[in-house]
């Protein structure tokens, strides 16, 4: 039985009438188009699809980006209230919902706020021009004389309306196109953005109030699980679904190819079906057979490859014969999202339309994926955005969402909520590619760098829902009438793939890049936070105190010789100073300090970070007491929210550098919990100081740029420390021990 | 089968099997969201409430484990109006990203600084130790139950 508190609490979701209200174009879905009417407007060029007054005296403003745990609502809020002068209380936001927001494609590569913050900036101050010039011509005054505050537009000599006031005398004055034309306010002039406000969606959280798709309860909601085979490529061959059926509280089995599933109407009860469910199920002995974990850099180079020039210059010229060669190997394995909460969606098949909740990164894509699976027409599927736990890119999210899809069908009208279990999302979700990289590179005896030869080996990071050719959804590929799979997308630079980040971002006169798309895929891949930036900064920063070590000089100096670029100089000196960097500080065997520099994607956030550890050799432990990083981010809409991404990614990196890597033998993946898939602990975790440069250039986005230049920064405090060069990842102390044994 | 259960103060009437483990029902019978799937496994901590003044994972806990001992949830310390210091000390911080871990980590600073009011930054980090996150709010974390432990109470 239940009480009077679940009616209380459920959550009421206004399902409405799902209009289609924006025009699908095709267009490329990667990065910031150049010039002109900012890249979100483009497509979504009506006013009131961005801003809309509400007879409450309140304002609505669209984003089709996604509040992934990162903050963004706040900083759009932050935004709109500046540009539209109206209170931050009076503003609502509304996030990636394909039946009434402006399409954005994907929330990824920490360009929200670039991307629909530039949107969001144009739509409020043409909002706002709009509604101050039919003020002025109600009150027979000019424009120019108007004051705004708070959404109260006073004239000189006394008359006052509110934005709701003017707006409701005129239903179409908020129904034009964006021109773009409107002038936004000056970085000068902001008294919201740049504050580091809280977070909207906060105190909820913290208190219980219903947030997360995990707590959507709608009525006569029913609870599925799913079962995945043992391994990839395993077909079922029998299921005795009689013994399931039969299970207290079964309300479904869904059986259709390999794909199985089985609904309930408890959740307890539809966990148990599961169990039952696995048991009943036999599987082919089929596997796809899996890389040697031991020789991940030697398996990653012998699969078959498609090799791409990612840059070249100065090659017409013959390298210098009189500099010294140096070359050197490095790895990064497979990577796991291991978001604390498993992937969840809520599905509902009602009266020939289907509305699925998910906490994907992309709600337009996911839903054409959808209705290709589903075969339905794309206005009878809407998604709607809504938090999951933590999104550090293409984990099992829009996966789950078809899961919960295709078990709606076979419950038609009743939702559905489904929940991977833990072993589902560690082992199904898409991973992070291991990725090898080989620098090899002249010096000068001034110690300039005088060729640069790098290549990069890898899967596809892009393999997202959404991709022509294909779909991209787990359950599709195991239907009995199967979807293929897109195949990888060629994402030019500077965003790349496995190649983003590659091309260094020092001065260097003769350089090549080859980027190897590997074209088999043993183990399924997608984006993971910073996509390949992750492993070549890697790759490029440990090199380079390589290289300063062979030349003598100080790792510092080094870069600095090798970048013009002023921004790029001043994060790397501002992390030394804060830091108190001693050029020619030895290691003392135990403990030692390494830095590191990126650009993200060549055109983002810089950072330089310069990492302290404490080397036990006996049990090959690494610790990392401290952590400082200079960060430029150009214009900080909310100082205090950029610094706690710029933290995480650098809790994430500390993780990702020391412990971890998805365990698997030549036949399946291993790493199926926490034991298996070890993440930093609060005991490990380094004091962190970040310190943002203080700048009025456009924003450039904090989501991601922290995180590429941890491993390097870690590997070369080691080898200060040491002596010794640790060139795989993860830096775990079996990897430490062999290396003094 | 009928249980009485004594959650934040209340007693409730759940109807489910005695083998249900108790984070389903804080959910779904008494609509609770603090609580979180995580793992099922006792791994995480997302789980977790205070079952009888200790630390639960309440993933890892049937309702026939719990019997008469009082449950409280995140929800049973405060609300967005009346927050706990702990919930506010979490807000001062801003010590969460996703927010999915952070019923854990309140409810088990809780039961730390029940026990210990004044906890030093190791205690804090020991004490949450075996509480998972994922998105890198550690040290707001430690910062919020500080401030918590040592800010007086509004």
């Amino acid at each position: 039985m239940t009480n009077g508190g679940l009616s209380r609490r459920r959550f009421t979701q206004s399902l409405g009438v799902v209009v289609a209200s924006f025009a699908l174009a095709p267009r490329t879905a990667f990065g910031q188009a150049p010039g002109g009417l900012p890249f979100s407007l483009r497509n979504n060029r009506r006013l009131e699809g961005w801003i809309r007054l509400e007879p409450d005296a309140t304002v609505t403003v669209f984003t089709g980006k996604a509040e992934l745990g990162q903050g963004i609502l706040t900083a759009l809020a932050q935004i709109a209230t500046e540009e539209l002068d109206v209170g931050f209380d009076k503003i609502r936001m509304v996030s990636a919902d394909t039946s009434r927001g402006p399409d954005e494609q994907y929330t990824f590569g920490s360009q929200s706020v670039e991307q629909s913050g530039s949107a969001i900036r144009s739509a409020s101050a043409q909002a706002r021009g709009v509604l101050l010039a039919a003020a002025a011509r109600r009150f027979g005054a000019r424009p120019e004389d108007l004051q705004v505050k708070d959404g109260i537009i006073a004239s000189p000599d006394g008359k006052r309306a509110t934005f709701w006031e003017v707006a409701s005398s005129d239903p179409d004055l908020l129904r034009g196109d964006i021109t773009g034309t409107a002038a936004p306010k000056k970085p000068s002039d902001y008294s919201i953005v740049g504050k580091s406000i809280n977070r909207i969606d906060l105190p909820g959280k913290l208190t219980g109030a219903p947030s997360y798709v995990q707590d959507m309860r709608l009525p006569g909601m029913v609870f599925a699980r799913v079962v995945r085979p043992p391994r990839y490529g395993a077909k079922l061959v029998s299921l005795d679904e009689a013994a399931v059926r039969s299970l207290p509280g079964v309300v479904a089995v869904v059986r259709d190819g390999n794909f199985l599933a089985v609904a309930a109407k408890r959740e307890e009860q539809a966990i148990a079906a599961r169990d039952a469910l696995a048991l009943a199920a036999r599987w082919s002995d089929e596997a796809v057979p899996l890389p040697d974990m031991a020789d991940l850099h030697g398996e990653l180079k012998r699969i078959r490859a498609e090799t791409i020039v990612v840059g070249a210059t100065g090659q017409s010229e013959l390298a210098p014969d009189q500099a010294r060669r140096i070359s050197a190997e490095y790895t990064r394995s497979y990577l796991s999202h291991a978001s604390i909460g498993p992937s969840c969606a809520v599905a509902w098949l009602k009266d020939g339309h289907i509305t699925v909740w998910s906490h994907t990164q992309g709600a337009f894509p996911l839903r054409g994926d959808l209705a290709k699976v589903l075969a339905m027409q794309i206005d009878h599927v809407g998604v709607v955005h809504m938090p999951g736990a933590g999104c550090y890119g293409h984990n099992g999210a829009d996966d789950v969402a078809l899961d919960a899809a295709l078990v709606a069908r076979a419950v038609a009208g009743a939702p559905v909520k489904l929940q991977w279990m833990r072993d589902d999302e560690f082992a199904w979700a898409p991973f992070g590619p291991a990725m090898a990289m080989r620098v090899e590179a002249a010096l000068a005896s001034d110690g300039k760098i005088v060729d640069w030869s790098y290549d990069v080996w890898s899967n596809s990071h892009a393999m997202r829902p959404g991709q022509a050719g294909g779909v991209n959804l787990l359950a599709a590929w195991d239907l009995s009438a199967p979807f293929v799979k897109s195949p990888p997308p060629h994402i030019p630079q500077p965003f790349g793939d496995g190649d983003r980040n590659a091309m260094p971002f020092y001065e260097l006169p003769r350089k090549q890049i080859r980027n190897h798309l590997l074209l088999d895929t043993p183990i399924r891949n997608g984006s993971f936070r910073t996509l390949g930036s992750h492993g070549n900064i890697f790759a490029i920063e440990s090199f380079m105190d390589e290289l300063a070590e062979v030349a003598g000089i100080d790792p510092v100096a080094f870069r600095l010789a090798h970048l013009r670029d002023p921004r790029a100089r001043a994060v790397l000196q501002a992390a030394a100073d804060k830091a108190g960097w001693t050029p020619g500080q030895k290691g003392d065997r135990q403990r030692g300090r390494g830095l590191a520099f990126c650009r993200y994607k060549s055109i983002g956030m810089y950072a330089a970070v310069v990492v302290d550890v404490e080397v036990d050799r006996k049990t090959g432990v690494i610790k990392v007491p401290r952590v400082v990083m200079a960060a430029d981010i150009g214009l900080a809409v909310n100082p205090d929210g950029a610094k706690n991404q710029l933290e995480g990614g650098i809790v994430l990196a500390v993780s990702l550098t020391l412990k971890e890597q998805v365990g698997f033998d030549r036949r399946q993946i291993t790493s199926r919990d926490w034991t298996g898939y070890p993440i930093l602990a609060f005991p490990e975790v380094p004091n962190i100081e970040v310190i943002l440069m203080e700048r009025d250039d456009p924003s450039l986005g904090a989501g991601e740029g922290s995180l590429p230049p941890i491993s390097a920064a870690l590997a070369n405090a080691f080898a200060h420390a040491t002596g010794r060069r640790l060139r795989e990842l993860p830096m775990t102390p079996e990897r430490v021990k062999s290396l003094f044994s | 089968m009928t249980h009485r259960i004594i959650v934040n103060g209340q007693p409730h009437q759940v109807d489910a099997a005695p083998d249900t483990p108790l984070l389903y029902v804080l959910r779904n019978d008494l609509g609770l969201n603090g609580p979180k799937f995580g793992c099922g496994l006792g791994q995480c901590g997302a789980c977790a409430a205070i079952v009888g003044g200790k630390l639960t994972r309440t993933c890892s806990v049937t309702l026939r484990d719990v019997g008469e001992d009082q449950i409280t949830t995140l929800e049973g310390l405060g609300t967005v109006e009346k927050p706990h210091p702990l919930q506010r000390s979490f807000t001062d911080e801003q010590a969460a990203q996703c927010g999915y871990c952070s019923n854990g980590m309140i409810v088990a600073a809780k039961v730390l600084l029940d026990r210990n009011p004044n906890p030093t930054e190791d205690d804090i980090k020991n004490a949450l130790a075996d509480q998972l996150c994922r998105c890198g709010v550690h040290n707001r974390v430690v910062r919020a139950v500080r401030r918590a432990a040592t800010e007086p109470a509004k």
